[in-house]
């Protein structure tokens, strides 16, 4: 054991000290990195996995047809108009799928939006591709006007094959305040 | 060193400079007891506004800030400082050491305390009022949603963390380095074995609630998202963390009262503790059990079946060491010489009433049944009957059993007493209904509740100030005691007590085991 003083009881409070400290990192450095790690991994709360997607040789499953729906959500406080351009897809896996989403700011002020994605059941979410999402970035519209925000998928063709519905859901955030700032979303 | 067998100082500085251990235990229980107080008075009035339905007395959002700051006063103001008291008292005499073996910063710790706390009831005269987000102060509604108070709290959670941490590293480095020659660690007395475990528990989990009251704290004003779903955070990451720290905080506070209980059934009992080694083990293994356990307080934030079934699982297993536990208590007074003076008379109601909460505990720990249970009334007396009637009563205990001890004088045994019944009574015509309320849907925090609930809620009330009647009584006989109780000189005190602080005179010398005493083997386990 090494000893870090004299004295046997400064000595054990020092390493003491050092377990403590070392406990107070582990919540910065462990255990938030895993958290989103392991929502990733196990599809939670929707985090799609990974970066954007770089289409792998995509090989259309026509055999079988999926139901995509969309769902969008205002958060407490967000005044836009915010709706799925179609409510409903039915695609087939490997297809590369195009939608976009209405948004509308109705205040005359400039605005900044963050759109947050979940999917539904999450078991789905790791089959879930985006290739081009307005999720991906903040969204800015001046005051009193309108955008149609893209969206562009690819369900893959690993998708179990018990998984017939997929729900894609969308909450729009006012970030005009925290706007500027990195904002790390998929 | 000069006169090495002064007394005390004279006047405010000897509580303010003191380094000595008895006089700092004393201090942490005279101040855990204000704070049982003050935690008691906001309790009594979350009980009046709830006697019955509609609003009666007080705003919603004011009685938010009522459960909130009685949760956080009694954990963290009541329950621990008063255990840290004990060991303060007891473990240098229970090892044969002259005192903690870092006496200044046992000082500090102490006395950061009470400006803490001061600071935290002051937020309720602060606008926007006291923190209301619940003792568990979940995101978003501590951060996004809180009064700005929210920040003078954040820094009282990290200042009486650095206490608790302090604390702890004192009795881990008094216990590893200055028991008596002979004191071997399997012949320590278990309170100092529960209290070993629990203090390195707290020094594993208190910076792990001050990491998460640090996120809070950049959330709010330096604008990361570390609990904001719009700038990539997620409020569940806060729960994960709380309750990282929260369940290991749990065994926090039971565990030492598991010590005391372990003391006092072998003296009243006239044996010895049985499976005093299986007494360890369990104690060990529950405090590691509790750091895999924590999801069990969220399962209904989605998590994959696997997770449920894993904290099930784990949690339902935390049930064995407790019985060995329950089973040694049981077996230790099984055919023993039983007398039944306070002291006891409150480890056979910890004793009773802390297995209800346990059963419960188990109920709450099967995930799909949890879905019905979680956040109504069912957990609120589930936790009370572990916190109340496992730590509160195991501390009124222990204040009987050492206190004659402490300072030389009896308690009235009568007044005891009756503080034991109307507690015990009180306690279960306040907590029992609770079960059926919660089974019957009544969801917890809530100012208001629907008319069917209103009778057993009444029958809340009416335990609820009787049982805080009880603890007047029980402030007036300690202080009858110490002022003018039978004065008692034998050095045992009572009949059946093992131990190193029961070979030393009564009452306890200002100085005690300068040079270490001889440890005779009789005296081991006590």
């Amino acid at each position: 054991m090494i000893r870090l003083s004299a004295n046997p009881a400064i000595d054990t409070a020092i390493k003491l000290v050092t377990v403590a400290v070392a406990m107070f990192a582990f919540v910065f450095v462990v255990m938030v990195p895993l958290y989103n790690v392991l929502c990733d991994a196990l599809g939670i709360n929707g985090k799609t996995s990974g970066e954007r997607y770089t289409a792998v040789q995509a090989r259309v499953d026509e055999s079988r047809v999926v139901t995509v729906q969309f769902v969008a959500t205002n958060n407490e406080g967000m005044p836009w108009e915010f709706v799925p351009g179609v409510n409903m897809m039915k695609v087939n896996p490997g297809a590369v799928n195009d939608t976009v989403f209405y948004a509308h700011n109705p205040l005359p002020k400039a605005m900044v939006a963050q759109a947050i994605p979940s999917i539904s059941p999450a078991r789905a979410a790791q089959y879930f591709h985006k290739t081009e999402c307005f999720c991906f970035n903040q969204q800015p519209l001046d005051g009193r006007s309108e955008a149609n925000m893209p969206l562009q998928f690819i369900v893959d063709q690993d998708l179990p094959r018990d998984i017939h519905t997929i729900t894609l859901s969308y909450t729009i955030f006012d970030v005009t305040d925290m706007a500027g700032g990195a904002v790390a979303t998929r | 060193m000069g006169d090495h067998h002064h007394g005390p100082a004279k006047g405010l500085s000897r509580w303010l400079f003191t380094t000595n251990h008895k006089d700092i235990g004393t201090m942490y229980l005279w101040f855990s007891f204000a704070m049982f107080i003050l935690g008691g008075a906001f309790a009594m009035i979350i009980r009046a506004e709830l006697f019955q339905p509609g609003m009666q007395l007080i705003e919603p959002a004011f009685f938010n800030q009522m459960t909130t700051l009685h949760g956080l006063i009694m954990v963290f103001g009541a329950i621990m400082p008063s255990f840290v008291g004990l060991a303060n008292w007891l473990i240098p005499m229970m090892i044969g050491a002259p005192d903690m073996a870092l006496p200044r910063m046992n000082n500090w710790s102490f006395w950061i305390l009470p400006p803490t706390f001061l600071l935290l009831a002051s937020t309720l005269f602060m606008e926007g009022g006291a923190p209301a987000a619940g003792w568990t102060f979940y995101a978003p509604l501590s951060t996004t949603y809180a009064a700005p108070s929210v920040t003078f709290f954040i820094f009282s959670i990290h200042v009486l963390g650095l206490s608790s941490i302090m604390g702890s590293i004192n009795i881990i480095a008094t216990v590893m380095n200055m028991r008596a020659p002979g004191m071997t660690y399997m012949k320590m007395p278990l309170f100092v074995w529960t209290w070993l475990i629990t203090a390195f528990l707290l020094v594993a989990v208190m910076p792990v609630l001050a990491g998460a009251v640090t996120m809070m704290l950049m959330d709010v004003h330096f604008g990361t998202s570390f609990f904001s779903a719009a700038g990539g955070g997620d409020p569940v990451l806060f729960q994960h963390v709380f309750w990282f720290f929260g369940h290991p905080e749990v065994y926090i506070i039971i565990l030492p009262a598991f010590g005391v209980v372990s003391q006092i059934i072998p003296a009243f009992s006239r044996k010895t503790l049985f499976g005093y080694d299986s007494m360890v083990y369990a104690t060990a293994s529950i405090a590691f059990l509790s750091f895999i356990v924590w999801a069990h307080h969220m399962y209904t934030v989605g998590m994959p079946v696997a997770g449920e079934l894993f904290f099930m699982y784990a949690t339902m297993l935390i049930a064995v060491p407790t019985g060995v536990k329950v089973f040694n208590w049981v077996t230790t007074m099984w055919r023993g010489a039983l007398t039944f003076e306070t002291p006891m008379l409150f480890c056979i109601g910890f004793l009773i009433l802390f297995t209800i909460g346990g059963f419960t505990g188990l109920m709450l720990s099967i995930a799909p049944a949890d879905f019905q249970y979680h956040d109504s009334y069912f957990v609120v007396a589930h936790f009370h009957y572990v916190m109340v009637a496992g730590a509160v009563f195991s501390m009124s205990a222990a204040i009987y059993f050492w206190l004659p001890k402490w300072c030389g004088r009896m308690y009235n045994e009568t007044m005891g007493k009756t503080h034991f019944w109307i507690s015990f009574i009180g306690f279960n015509i306040t907590f029992f209904p609770q079960h059926f309320v919660g089974l019957a849907g009544m969801p917890r925090r809530i100012p208001d509740y629907a008319l069917q609930f209103a009778d057993f809620n009444m029958m809340s009330s009416i335990g609820a100030f009787i049982y805080g009647a009880s603890q007047i009584l029980f402030l007036y006989n300690v202080i009858a005691t110490i002022v003018a109780g039978k004065p008692v000189s034998d050095e045992k005190v009572w009949e059946g007590a093992e131990g190193l602080e029961w070979t030393i005179p009564t009452p306890a010398p200002y100085h005690t085991f300068e040079t270490p005493p001889k440890i005779d083997p009789a005296h081991a386990h006590s």
